[in-house]
């Protein structure tokens, strides 16, 4: 298989704290891994470091082959990679078929052709297969700021796939999110990994949701990888039990 | 908006109606309206080249959630390039897109301050900029004519007819701030629109779904600046002699309330925010020297009720009806706030 992602020995240092030590792994296409590890561990610092949100202290990241370090992160998005936020991050007084319309648009054409273009740049049509894929039709003229916190975690991941990205982070999708809501969001997840082969990366702290919906987990503990494998695997694995799991 | 689709643009086709007759005397055709006069007209031509430059303020500070406390200067520039280009014996087009050219080159210069610091920290980028542009325009005597200004300065004709008339300039400004208002409008509902309202709400957010906030932080500063250079252009030929005064920075605090007190971010605010700064202290002129007082009270109990401004207090008496038809589906899911 094709690694989408390769990640090469990376770390950040924030003065005397090492977040994350040296941390190496690949993704590849169409796989579903999930990066796990207790608060602190590095995970969120890992993936900012990967979208470029923060620039490594050392190590490279490659995205299909070729090095993406230090790109910002609206050129890695339009590399074809999108994210989520661990923080609720749509944009409020925007209604819910906007913030759709927005999370594509820069997709679409070159700039000063949206200039001139249809006001939706397209997407419209885009946008509603997206609210009825994520369930949200009856909420796509609300202002998103009016949406419940399930409501808004649901529109932000339908924001990450508006532009059929290759691959997806998504950081801690399911935080906050009850269990109707998570059902729904895991099988969406699935649903798009299976019609689509986009890849997926997913910090999570949600046990249940990782383990059914990944292929294969990364456990960070002290900003390095302390076990690696299946689901199955990685419960089993005594550093994990003793680092995270504890039972 | 608060008016329905479908009727905004009879509503505006009336608007624009009411606009182009104001200085037309109608008693001959059985209205009693004996039309405004050349003080009045000049008036409502002041008012439409102030909104010209409130428009950009609010781009800037509206929809893009940035800071300018410079607006002022912007004009300065304009109303200085037209003036001496004007004087020159450049015809008046040629010095109206230099005016708005320099402010667009200007403006993305001060736009690059904003990719380090927001807030009042920019706020007070710009307001240091304001500072420079005023002792500029009031130490380069060579250039500006200094604390004397430069007078003489001569309207346009348009097709060989001369707009030296009060209310022939006045159609002129009117037609221009219909056309900026138009582009404006049509920048505003595009992706670019969406773009910078993206910037204003969530920036971070922006830049991951592949928005360039550089370069749409230096849009809005450059587009936002332009309109402030372009009404400084027509601001010249109107009162025909400038010196620095009205481009200081008190002028610039007033392009900020006026967005305020409209409605930031809502694209009818300047007009209104540019009427309540324009023509209101003209209607309270009954009060004499106590004018500037009451303004001042009416600015301070607008913004401790009603900080959203003027268009913010319309859209919330509006707003009941639209709460009560949206809360029923806000729960569909049932799910749990954090």
């Amino acid at each position: 298989m094709t690694a989408v992602l390769e990640v090469r020995d990376v770390a950040k240092s924030f003065g005397g704290v090492h977040a994350v030590q040296g941390v190496s792994f690949d993704v590849h296409e169409g796989e579903i891994l999930g990066i796990i590890g207790p608060n602190g561990s590095g995970k969120s610092t890992l993936f900012n470091c990967i979208l470029g949100q923060l620039t490594p202290t050392r190590g490279e990241v490659r995205v299909d082959g070729k090095s993406v370090t230090g790109l910002r992160p609206s050129e890695l998005n339009r590399l074809g990679i999108s994210r989520t936020f661990q923080l609720l991050q749509v944009f409020p007084q925007l209604t819910v078929r906007e913030n759709l319309i927005l999370a594509g648009q820069e997709h679409q054409g070159s700039r000063l052709g949206r200039l001139f273009g249809a006001r939706d740049a397209g997407l419209g049509a885009a946008a509603d297969r997206m609210i009825a894929f994520f369930r949200l039709g009856h909420l796509a003229q609300e202002s998103a700021g009016g949406l419940s916190y399930g409501q808004q975690k649901l529109l932000d991941a339908a924001m990450a796939f508006m532009a059929g990205p290759r691959l997806v982070l998504l950081d801690e999708p399911a935080g906050g999110v009850n269990l109707t809501m998570l059902a729904s969001l895991k099988e969406r997840l699935q649903a798009i990994n299976s019609e689509t082969r986009a890849t997926f990366v997913v910090i999570e702290h949600n046990m249940e949701f990782v383990m059914s919906l990944c292929s294969r987990i990364i456990v960070l503990a002290e900003g390095k990888i302390i076990a690696e494998g299946t689901p199955d695997a990685v419960r089993r694995d005594p550093l994990v039990i003793e680092a995270y799991l504890g039972h | 908006m608060t008016i329905p689709a479908k009727l905004a643009w009879p509503a505006l086709a009336v608007v624009a109606l009411l606009l182009v007759l104001a200085p037309v005397d109608l008693t001959g055709i059985g209205i009693p309206y004996p039309g405004l006069k050349r003080y009045g007209t000049y008036i409502m031509t002041l008012w439409l080249v102030t909104a010209i430059a409130a428009m950009g303020v609010n781009l800037i500070v509206g929809y893009a959630g940035l800071e300018t406390l410079a607006q002022a200067a912007f004009l300065g520039i304009g109303a200085y390039t037209t003036a001496l280009m004007v004087k020159a014996g450049l015809p008046f087009g040629l010095a109206f897109a230099a005016s708005g050219a320099a402010a667009f080159v200007v403006g993305i210069a001060l736009g690059f301050p904003a990719l380090r610091v927001r807030k009042h920290y920019l706020a007070f980028v710009t307001l240091a900029f304001s500072v420079l542009a005023w002792l500029v325009f009031r130490n380069e005597q060579w250039l500006t004519g200094g604390v004397m200004g430069l007078p003489d300065i001569s309207r346009p004709s348009l097709f060989g007819i001369s707009l030296r008339r009060h209310v022939n300039f006045y159609w002129f400004v009117l037609a221009i701030t219909a056309a900026l208002t138009f582009v404006l409008w049509w920048i505003v509902r595009s992706p670019w629109g969406r773009a910078f309202m993206a910037l204003r709400e969530n920036p971070i957010r922006a830049e991951s779904l592949g928005i360039d906030v550089r370069l749409y932080t230096l849009l809005a500063f450059a587009i936002g600046s332009a309109y402030g250079g372009m009404a400084g252009s027509l601001y010249a030929p109107l009162v025909e002699f400038i010196d620095p005064n009205p481009f200081a920075l008190g002028p610039s605090l007033l392009f900020m309330l006026m967005v305020v007190v409209g409605g930031v971010g809502r694209f009818a605010g300047p007009f209104v925010g540019a009427a309540v700064a324009v023509l209101l202290p003209e209607w309270l002129r009954f009060a004499e020297g106590f004018y500037l007082l009451i303004y001042a009270a009416l600015v301070m109990a607008m913004m401790a009720f009603c900080p959203t401004g003027i268009l913010g207090l319309v859209e919330r008496l509006l707003a009941p009806r639209r709460r009560t038809q949206a809360d029923p589906k806000a729960s569909l899911l049932g799910e749990a706030k954090p």
